[in-house]
């Protein structure tokens, strides 16, 4: 029962406190607006390029962008207990780990989720996509499945804020590698071979091929494996995630370490 | 001469000071990389290729406008948090001669995304850097740079106003990347946009270093360039002077 509370409480709570800065003059600009322009930009440089149509731009982009609110957020979960202070008073409570750390995942995730929704949405009416609108069910849990995938991704990426000062940085190189990797822009056929394989084990590749898929009208049924494949590659990233938070919280219990920021 | 002395000394320190941030490292480096990879991938599997030498000029100018936008834009915001900004006003010097140093080397730390993006591609995507009208190139180049450093200047005395000057840079990186045609053509983008591209820096910029490289006559796009760039210079002067008073009158200069 008190891992429940803190499952979903703590992680509730804990999201607040760590983003009281995320106002919506913050907000806005950066997550509502900007994956808007990111959608328009490669839309145009696709129509320039002769390559895709706008719902391959939108439907890739809005998927990725949710690699912001993930990837940054997630790493925000454990940096900004360590930058505030109040890291080793939460790593020295007897709470267990596993509710502890995967409950400060869920309000990501939800909002990754909300982010990749609100764009895909909004990048469909200003290009004119047309997306059935019997696709919405399976595209909302494809994009909620795509924003756990990456939320995976980025616990490993929160493991590494315990070592690494600039855990930004390693957000924003994470991202663009998302971008060029997973198939948003540039159809995975004609991505090199050895670019392709590593975007089989990647966050998004498989959603976006799903939503796609979605899109142009597919039944749920015909991409069920791409979204399982999604599924197990989050849930790889989270076990991996989560076994790096461990050890280095154990290294920096061994080096005293654990404040140095 | 004492104040073009200030000038070179701010401008090569702050040079000196930005190029040791990891953040603007990543915006000048690894980000119009990024991009320029993405457009090169594109456009060598789209329908209509292009040159490869118009997207590594883009993704370079990409990266000048978001080491300007960001370094510019948080310029003021950041001498509050650093308790510098009272002394920058109290010395000596106009105020502007302090801002434009750090305005103009935020622009400068965009070479870095230009030769990175031109590196890149010439190893990695066949980009042959081989330009038609290298004078012209040369001269094109830091004018680019000056008008986008004098377009910083207006960015720094405005966005003073607004508290959350980074989520404000985030807003306009993309949005300028696209109408300013940095990556697609200027003539796909709706009417209405030309407007807007036609009083951006960014435009003309990367015009007359297309021009020069690629072939044309950039001669029109550099004194566009320059142009615009002491229309910036006055009205970023203007701006400054006026948020200036307007912040030792209501004893805000320091709040953060």
């Amino acid at each position: 029962m008190n891992s429940l509370r803190i499952f979903f409480v703590g992680g509730q709570i804990t999201y607040r406190a760590l983003f009281h800065w995320l106002t919506p003059q913050i907000y806005i600009p950066s997550l509502v607006v900007a994956p808007i322009f990111q959608i328009l930009l490669f839309a145009y440089i696709g129509r320039s390029a002769g390559l895709e149509s706008d719902e391959f731009y939108v439907v890739g982009n809005a998927l990725q962008y949710a690699a912001v609110p993930c990837l940054f957020a997630m790493t925000q979960m454990i940096g900004g207990e360590r930058y505030q202070n109040t890291l080793s008073a939460i790593l020295v409570s007897p709470a267990r780990r596993i509710p502890l750390f995967f409950g400060r995942a869920i309000p990501v995730v939800v909002n990754g989720a909300f982010v990749a929704a609100f764009s895909l949405a909004a990048g469909t009416v200003i290009l004119g996509v047309d997306i059935p609108l019997s696709a919405v069910p399976a595209l909302a849990l494809v994009i909620l499945v795509a924003a756990f995938s990456c939320t995976g991704l980025g616990l490993i990426n929160a493991a590494l804020s315990l070592r690494i000062r600039e855990n930004a940085m390693l957000s924003n190189v994470l991202f663009g590698f998302l971008l060029i990797f997973t198939g948003a822009n540039v159809p995975l056929g004609e991505l090199p071979g050895w670019m392709r394989t590593m975007s089989e084990g990647l966050p998004f590749t498989h959603a976006i091929e799903a939503a796609r898929e979605l899109a142009d009208g597919a039944a749920f049924g015909s991409v069920a494996g791409l979204v399982g494949t999604e599924v197990l590659i989050g849930l790889v990233y989270a076990a991996i995630g989560y076994a790096l938070v461990r050890f280095m919280e154990g290294q920096s219990r061994r080096y005293a370490t654990l404040e140095r920021s | 001469m004492r104040l073009l002395r200030l000038l070179y000394v701010g401008w090569l320190f702050n040079l000196k000071n930005l190029t040791l941030s990891g953040f603007f490292i990543i915006v000048s480096v690894i980000s119009p990389v990024v991009f320029a990879s993405m457009a090169f991938l594109m456009f060598r599997a789209g329908a209509r290729p292009g040159t490869l030498l118009f997207v590594a000029i883009g993704a370079g100018m990409m990266g000048i406008w978001s080491s300007t936008l960001f370094g510019s834009g948080g310029a003021i915001q950041w001498q509050r948090w650093q308790g510098t900004l009272e002394y920058s006003i109290a010395a000596p010097p106009p105020f502007i001669w302090v801002v434009l140093p750090l305005t103009i080397a935020t622009a400068t730390i965009g070479l870095y995304s230009l030769t990175s993006t031109l590196l890149w591609g010439w190893l990695f995507f066949d980009v042959p850097f081989e330009l038609v009208h290298p004078g012209w190139f040369v001269l094109a180049l830091p004018i680019a740079v000056l008008s986008l450093g004098l377009l910083g200047l207006v960015l720094a005395a405005t966005f003073v106003l607004y508290r959350h000057a980074n989520a404000l840079g985030n807003l306009l990186e993309y949005p300028i990347w696209l109408v300013t045609g940095l990556l697609t053509g200027l003539a796909l983008l709706p009417g209405w946009t030309r407007p807007l591209s036609w009083v951006l820096a960014p435009t003309w910029g990367v015009k007359a270093l297309r021009e020069s490289a690629i072939g044309g006559d950039p001669g029109f796009a550099i004194l566009m360039s320059a142009g615009l760039g002491l229309v910036y210079l006055v009205i970023g002067h203007f701006c400054l002077q006026y948020f200036e008073r307007l912040a030792r009158e209501k004893a805000t200069l320091a709040l953060a």
